[in-house]
């Protein structure tokens, strides 16, 4: 904690203010690089700071809106229907956008810190960071976007976590994000958003690291380089064990 | 314990990937199917994304098919020089299979082929065993009738005719390739080893005695999916070897446990408990297609 109050009084005075902004975000994150490992089973980001003001303190509402993102991968929504009696993959939308880990934590109701002007402008919210390509004369794109995010949501990728920044003293702010054990690699951002009345007046950006290390790392790796080699040792693998364990239960069977 | 897997990229339970290879691997071990059929669905329901599911099973079939391979040769119920003439049929259905699923991909609505694939021959191969075995099985209670006389078929005797001593088979080599062909494209497509089909083929097709049938069809399979695990590891990056070890742990013990059982059973009533457990499946697959999904949408990456 000494260390985390080290570094927030650091931070204070090094970033002296560039912007004429009346506020400030100054921001740190208990880690910036997630590590997956044979054993992981999950992570938890703390994330905390402090605003920073060059006037007295504004008498408009305060909001922190804390935002975690995943790397995007474009991905191909299918609805099944019924044909002939089975149901059958007809209609697909392309979904040029949606990110593979989207986490929300705010200070209270997100609609009333973020006006929907500003969600549609900046995407904080899940439904606005989804974009989906709409063809003409194709399936209704809305209700694709509606089911990957309640699919994600169920698979506890995506989520919106109301009220769960915490605001000391209307200037110091933390909240924590659980990222789960089905975490795709790459970089992610965490951004935060200060908001009076609904106006966003300042923001925060950090990125975060998630990677496979160690065996993980190696195995993943030989996999998509050495292809063949890879294919060779798996075999290898599988031979050997099976004629090892067979062989372990003929001694154990024998004693 | 839970355990991350590198290529599926999912945690999972490491103890419950050892339970399914062993419970899988005692009716590999007594049925001689790779149990592929089984699994490739069961890995599916606890999260793992389809095209490992596929490519890593092929690579488990190959170990726990081997460890069962051990313990039928050493009793002498494998006919290698059959098992040889079936593994070129297979090697070139597998080739041709790859090409038929590769295009099938192309045009969408591969899943649903395969499902399809699944429920008819399931269904076909366990409803004809069920109902020829359950009228031998009765047969066998009523009195203990002299083995009935291996019937001949006119496909034996089309040319290229070779000795099949273990077999006790004098036929033409055609059969068993063509079989042979079928099961490599039914394992490129369905992703199983083909045991299924080919136990009875064996049995019904080219008349071979039940108990080098199950030996020798471990023995094809082997170098059937140790083929589709190169095809699916080269091109598709999709064979997870740390999540093919914790299954053939579990798969290798089951399927010595499995071999000893079946020995101790009558051929009758493993053909019974065969066809009931092929009929299972192809009814559980058969109400998914049929039953209204209850997430009518699903998620896959761009082009498949």
């Amino acid at each position: 904690m000494a260390r985390l109050l080290a570094f927030l009084a650091a931070a204070w005075l090094t970033l002296t203010p560039v912007a004429a902004q009346a506020e400030t975000i100054v921001a740190g994150l208990s880690q910036n690089r997630v590590s997956i490992t044979a054993t992981f089973v999950g992570s938890e980001i703390l994330i905390f700071g402090a605003i920073k003001r060059d006037a007295p303190t504004p008498d408009e509402m305060l909001g922190i809106t804390v935002v975690i993102e995943g790397p995007s991968h474009p991905i191909t929504v299918r609805r099944k229907e019924k044909r002939l009696g089975i149901w059958v993959n007809t209609d697909s939308v392309d979904v040029n956008y949606a990110p593979s880990f989207y986490a929300i934590a705010t200070s209270g109701p997100f609609d009333q810190l973020i006006t929907p002007e500003i969600d549609e402008v900046r995407r904080i919210s899940i439904p606005s960071s989804i974009s989906v390509l709409q063809t003409e004369g194709g399936p209704d794109a809305a209700d694709f976007a509606e089911a990957v995010i309640r699919i994600r949501s169920k698979n506890g990728l995506y989520r919106m976590q109301e009220g769960a920044v915490n605001i000391a003293q209307d200037t110091l702010f933390d909240t924590r994000i659980e990222l789960p054990a089905n975490l795709t690699e790459g970089v992610y951002s965490a951004r935060i958003y200060l908001t009076r009345d609904g106006e966003v007046v300042a923001t925060h950006t950090a990125h975060i690291d998630v990677q496979k290390v160690g065996l993980e790392r190696w195995i993943y790796n030989l996999a998509h380089e050495q292809a063949f080699l890879y294919g060779l040792m798996s075999l290898f693998i599988a031979v050997a064990a099976g004629w090892g364990a067979s062989a372990a239960f003929r001694l154990i069977l024998r004693s | 314990m839970q355990i991350y897997l590198p290529i599926a990229e999912v945690s999972v339970n490491a103890f419950l990937l050892l339970g399914l290879g062993g419970m899988v691997g005692i009716l590999s071990g007594m049925f001689g199917v790779g149990g592929g059929f089984l699994m490739t669905p069961l890995l599916f329901f606890i999260g793992i994304p389809p095209a490992v599911a596929v490519a890593t099973e092929a690579n488990q079939i190959v170990a726990s098919s081997f460890s069962g391979v051990l313990a039928h040769l050493k009793r002498k119920t494998v006919d290698i020089k059959m098992g040889v003439v079936l593994q070129i049929g297979g090697l070139i259905g597998a080739a041709l299979g790859i090409q038929l699923f590769n295009y099938l991909k192309s045009i969408g609505q591969v899943d649903l082929l395969v499902k399809l694939a699944y429920v008819v021959f399931l269904g076909v191969v366990g409803g004809l065993m069920f109902i020829e075995s359950l009228r031998a099985f009765l047969k066998s209670r009523g009195s203990t009738a002299a083995p009935a006389r291996r019937r001949h078929f006119w496909v034996h005797n089309l040319p290229f005719k070779m000795k099949f001593r273990t077999s006790g088979l004098y036929i033409s080599v055609i059969p068993p390739i063509l079989v042979g062909v079928l099961v490599g494209v039914l394992a490129a497509i369905m992703g199983v080893g083909g045991g299924f089909i080919m136990v009875p083929a064996m049995i019904y097709l080219l008349g071979m005695p039940t108990k080098v049938v199950v030996g020798t069809s471990l023995f094809q399979i082997i170098l059937t999916t140790a083929f589709t695990t190169m095809m699916h590891a080269t091109t598709n990056y999709t064979v997870d070897v740390a999540l093919a070890v914790l299954l053939l742990v579990g798969g290798v013990i089951g399927a010595q446990v499995g071999t000893r059982i079946g020995v101790k059973m009558k051929a009758e009533q493993l053909r019974v408990l065969l066809s009931l457990l092929v009929l299972a499946v192809c009814l559980k697959l058969g109400l998914d297609l049929l039953l209204e999904p209850s997430e009518l949408y699903s998620i896959g990456a761009e082009g498949h």
